[in-house]
C-alpha cells in the first residue's frame, strides 16, 4: 500500500514546527526514488531519533492495481464489437446502466429466533394485561400459533416454557404475568382496561378471537357498569382521542401508556402494528377519560422527544369544538 | 482507521476495522440495469465472464457487458417471452427457447436470427452440450401435446442446421411443465427437473430413464431451478417448496438441503468459494400492500456444506426470478421481477467471510 503521510511531513510547516525539528535544515533532503518496472518505490529519508542523532529511514512499497483486470484476446475483441438490436441508436454510457447510489451490503443474519421471540413475549404479556377476565382458550394454543408463524417464531412454541417472563417480577421460565404471584403490584395499571370484571382470571389465549363461544360486549358482561349508558361513555372517549404519530418501531402499547398516564387516566392505548413483520407502523391512538388531560398531554408531549424520535401528539378526529 | 482502495473500474470498496476485533462488511455498489420492461427470466454469463445475457417476458434477449453494465445489443425476432437461454463456448452462437412455441439459433456478435426450431408447445429451457454440437429443449404441455425434452443437432454451419431432432423424451406426467433440463458429465446423461418436483436422469444414447429423485427426500414442490457445478460433479436445485438440495450428479443421493423461508425461483453456485446463492419471493399478488417494502427482496448466501445463511444481498423491488455467478467467481448478477438486473462485484472482504 502506498504511504502518502511520510510525503506529507517533508512539507516545511513552520506553524507546525516543534522544538525538536527546529534542526530539521540540517538534514539532507528526502529522496523518492519512483516506482520501477516492479512497481518498487523507495524513499530515503533523514530525521533526528530522540537521543538527537541523524539517522537515515529507507522505506521500500510496492506499488500495485488493486484489481489487475486481465482478460483473455477474445473477451477485449468483444468490448469493441458494435452495438446491434434496440442498442444500435444509443450513445455511450446509457441511461440504462447505472451504479447504484446506495452501497449494498451483505446482511450477516441476526441469530435466529432470538429477535421474532422477544416481540411475541411482549404482545404476550401485554395482551395479558389488557384483556383479563375474557375467558378463551388454553394457553396450549399460543404454541400452535407460533408454528404457524413461521421458522423464527417456531423456535419459541417448542422452548416456550423457558421463554416465559413475567413483567412484574422479572422471573423467567416460570409463569407469565397474569400468573404472577405478586399481581397486585399490576393493579395501577388496571385503569386502563376498558371494564372487565376481574373476577376470571384465566390467563389469554394467543389469539383473542380464536376458541370463544361467542363475543360478548364488555358493556354486557356479567358485573358490567350500565349506570353509564354504554355507548356514550366510549363516544366521549373516542372525542379524548389523542394521535401519536413518528414514533418508533418498536414503541408498544405499554410505552404509550408510561408515556401519557401522568397526565391523567387513561382508558385505552392503541399502536399500529404490522401483522407480517411485528415492527410498529409509526403511529398510534391514546384515549384520556377526560378532555383537559388530553389537551395537557397534547401540549406537553408535542415534539417531545422519545427513543430518537421527535414525536407528533394532536387530537385524532379533526379538533373537537 | 479507514481505508480505502479504489480499483480500476471506478468502484469503491471500504474496509474499517475497529480497534477491539475486525468487524469486515462485505459493501458493493451493484450496477442497475434497467433493460427489460418486463420481469426477467433467466441470466447466463458465457464462458469467458466478460458478456451477460438476459432473457425476459419481453420478448427481447439483452446482452450485457459483465464488467460494467454496459449494453451491447438485443436479439429481436421471438414472439412470446423468453423463458431460458444458452451460449457456446466460443461466445459465437446463442440460443434461446420462447414462449412463442420456438427455440431460436441466433449469431452473438450481430444479433442476427441463424435459425429457428418449431414446436408445438412453448419452449422451456435449453441447454448447449459440451463442444456446442448438440442442444436440449424442454417443451411444455400444451393441447394435444405432451411435455417432453427434445435434443437437436447443431451444425457448425449455420446454413446446414436442420431442424430434426435427434432425441424426444416424453416426460411421464405430460401435464407438468419440465423446467430445467441440462446436459450431464460428457454429454451421457441428461438431468431434468419440473413441476412434478421429481428429478430424472436420462440416458443420451438410448433414451431410457436411469434414475429418479427419491419422493422422500426430494422437493415437495415444483422445481423451478436447476444449477450445475463448475466440474460437473453435483448441482443445485431449488424450488417452490422453499428449499434447495444440493445432489450428486452421478448417483442422485440428496448431499445438502437448504431452507429459507420464501419459494425459491433461482438458484447458483460460486465457481471460487463453497457458497450457494438462493433468491426467490413470493408472488406479487399475494404479497398485500402492508408487506411491500422498496427493494426488500433479497438473494440468500448460503455455506454450501454447512447450510447455514451467510447474508443476504437485498435490492430487488421484486421476486428474483434469475441468479447468475460470473466464472470467475467474482461478481455475481441478479434479475427481479421488476426487470431490472443488478450486477454485484464483490469486495475483498467477501473472501474473507467466515461463519
Amino acid at each position: 500500500m502506498a504511504m502518502d503521510s511520510q510525503e506529507k511531513r517533508s512539507k516545511f510547516r513552520w506553524g507546525e514546527m516543534d522544538e525538536d525539528d527546529d534542526l530539521d535544515f540540517l538534514l539532507p533532503p528526502k529522496q523518492v526514488i519512483g516506482p520501477d518496472e516492479n512497481g518498487l518505490k523507495t524513499t530515503i529519508e533523514y530525521k533526528f531519533n530522540d537521543e538527537g542523532n541523524k539517522v537515515k529511514i529507507t522505506t521500500r512499497t510496492r506499488v500495485r492495481k488493486l484489481a489487475s483486470a486481465r482478460l483473455n484476446k477474445r473477451a477485449m475483441e468483444r468490448r469493441n464489437w458494435p452495438k446491434f438490436g434496440d442498442a444500435a441508436n444509443e450513445e455511450a454510457g446509457s441511461h440504462l446502466t447505472m451504479v447504484s447510489t446506495e452501497e449494498i451490503l451483505l446482511e450477516r443474519p441476526r441469530p435466529p429466533g432470538k429477535i421474532d421471540s422477544c416481540v411475541l413475549l411482549d404482545l404476550e404479556s401485554y395482551k395479558i394485561h389488557c384483556f383479563l377476565g375474557i375467558s378463551g382458550s388454553k394457553l396450549c394454543t399460543k404454541a400452535d400459533e407460533s408454528k404457524a408463524t413461521g421458522d423464527g417464531l417456531s423456535q419459541l412454541g417448542k422452548g416456550g416454557a423457558v421463554l416465559m417472563v413475567c413483567r412484574i417480577c422479572h422471573k423467567k421460565g416460570d409463569h407469565w404475568t397474569s400468573k404472577c404471584p405478586y399481581k397486585d403490584l399490576a393493579a395501577t395499571t388496571d385503569a386502563f382496561i376498558d371494564k372487565p370484571p376481574t373476577g376470571e382470571s384465566s390467563t389469554m389465549s394467543a389469539a383473542p378471537g380464536t376458541g370463544k363461544a361467542a363475543y360478548v360486549p364488555p358493556s354486557m358482561r356479567a358485573g358490567a357498569d350500565r349506570s353509564a349508558v354504554g355507548s356514550d361513555m366510549r363516544r366521549r372517549n373516542d372525542e379524548n382521542s389523542v394521535r401519536v404519530t413518528n414514533l418508533s418501531e418498536d414503541t408498544r402499547e405499554p410505552d404509550l401508556m408510561e408515556l401519557f398516564h401522568p397526565f391523567g387516566a387513561v382508558t385505552r392505548v392503541y399502536v399500529a402494528i404490522d401483522q407480517k413483520t411485528g415492527v410498529s407502523r409509526g403511529f398510534g391512538f391514546v384515549n384520556f377519560v377526560s378532555r383537559e388531560d388530553a389537551q395537557r398531554a397534547i401540549n406537553k408531549l408535542n415534539g417531545y422527544g422519545y427513543d430518537n424520535l421527535i414525536l407528533r401528539v394532536e387530537w385524532a378526529t379533526p379538533r373537537p369544538t | 482507521m479507514t481505508m480505502e482502495c479504489v480499483n480500476p473500474e471506478g468502484l469503491r470498496f471500504n474496509q474499517m476495522r475497529s480497534s477491539s476485533h475486525q468487524t469486515l462488511e462485505t459493501r458493493m455498489r451493484p450496477i442497475l440495469m434497467k433493460g427489460h420492461e418486463r420481469p426477467l427470466t433467466f441470466l447466463r454469463y458465457n464462458r469467458d465472464g466478460d458478456l451477460l445475457f438476459s432473457c425476459a417476458k419481453d420478448h427481447t434477449p439483452t446482452l450485457w457487458l459483465a464488467h460494467n453494465g454496459e449494453r451491447l445489443g438485443t436479439y429481436r425476432g421471438h414472439n412470446g417471452a423468453v423463458w431460458c437461454c444458452d451460449v457456446s463456448r466460443d461466445s459465437s452462437r446463442l440460443i434461446t427457447g420462447s414462449a412463442d412455441q420456438t427455440a431460436k439459433l441466433w449469431d452473438v456478435k450481430s444479433g442476427k436470427q441463424l435459425f429457428t426450431f418449431n414446436f408445438g408447445s412453448s419452449a422451456r429451457s435449453v441447454d448447449f452440450s459440451v463442444g456446442d454440437h448438440l442442444a436440449v429443449i424442454t417443451t411444455d404441455h400444451f393441447m394435444g401435446v405432451s411435455s417432453a425434452i427434445h435434443v437437436k443437432r447443431i451444425a457448425e454451419d449455420p446454413q446446414d442446421q436442420v431442424a430434426d431432432s435427434v432425441l424426444v423424451l416424453q416426460s411421464p406426467d405430460g401435464k407438468k411443465k419440465i423446467n430445467r433440463a441440462v446436459w450431464g458429465p460428457l454429454n451421457q446423461t441428461i438431468v431434468s427437473g419440473g413441476e412434478d418436483a421429481v428429478i430424472r436422469i436420462w440416458d443420451t444414447e438410448t433414451g431410457k430413464l436411469l434414475k429418479q429423485s427419491d419422493e422422500q427426500v426430494g422437493h415437495k414442490e415444483a422445481i423451478t431451478s436447476l444449477c450445475k457445478a463448475a466440474d460437473d460433479s453435483h448441482f443445485l436445485t431449488g424450488s417452490h417448496d422453499k428449499t434447495a438440495k444440493l445432489w450428486d450428479m452421478r448417483s442422485l443421493t440428496l448431499i445438502k438441503s437448504y431452507t429459507t423461508v420464501v419459494p425459491v425461483n433461482a438458484v447458483a453456485m460460486s465457481p471460487l468459494l463453497n457458497h450457494v446463492v438462493l433468491g426467490g419471493g413470493q408472488d406479487a399478488s399475494t404479497v398485500t400492500t402492508t408487506d411491500h417494502r422498496a427493494g426488500k427482496f433479497e438473494a440468500k448466501f448460503y455455506d454450501t456444506i454447512l447450510e447455514e445463511e451467510i447474508g443476504g444481498v437485498k435490492g430487488h423491488f421484486g421476486p428474483i426470478n434469475a441468479l447468475a455467478f460470473n466464472p470467475d467467481g467474482k461478481s455475481f448478477s441478479s434479475g427481479g421481477e421488476d426487470g431490472y438486473v443488478r450486477l454485484h462485484h464483490f469486495d475483498s472482504n467477501y473472501f474473507n467471510i467466515r461463519i
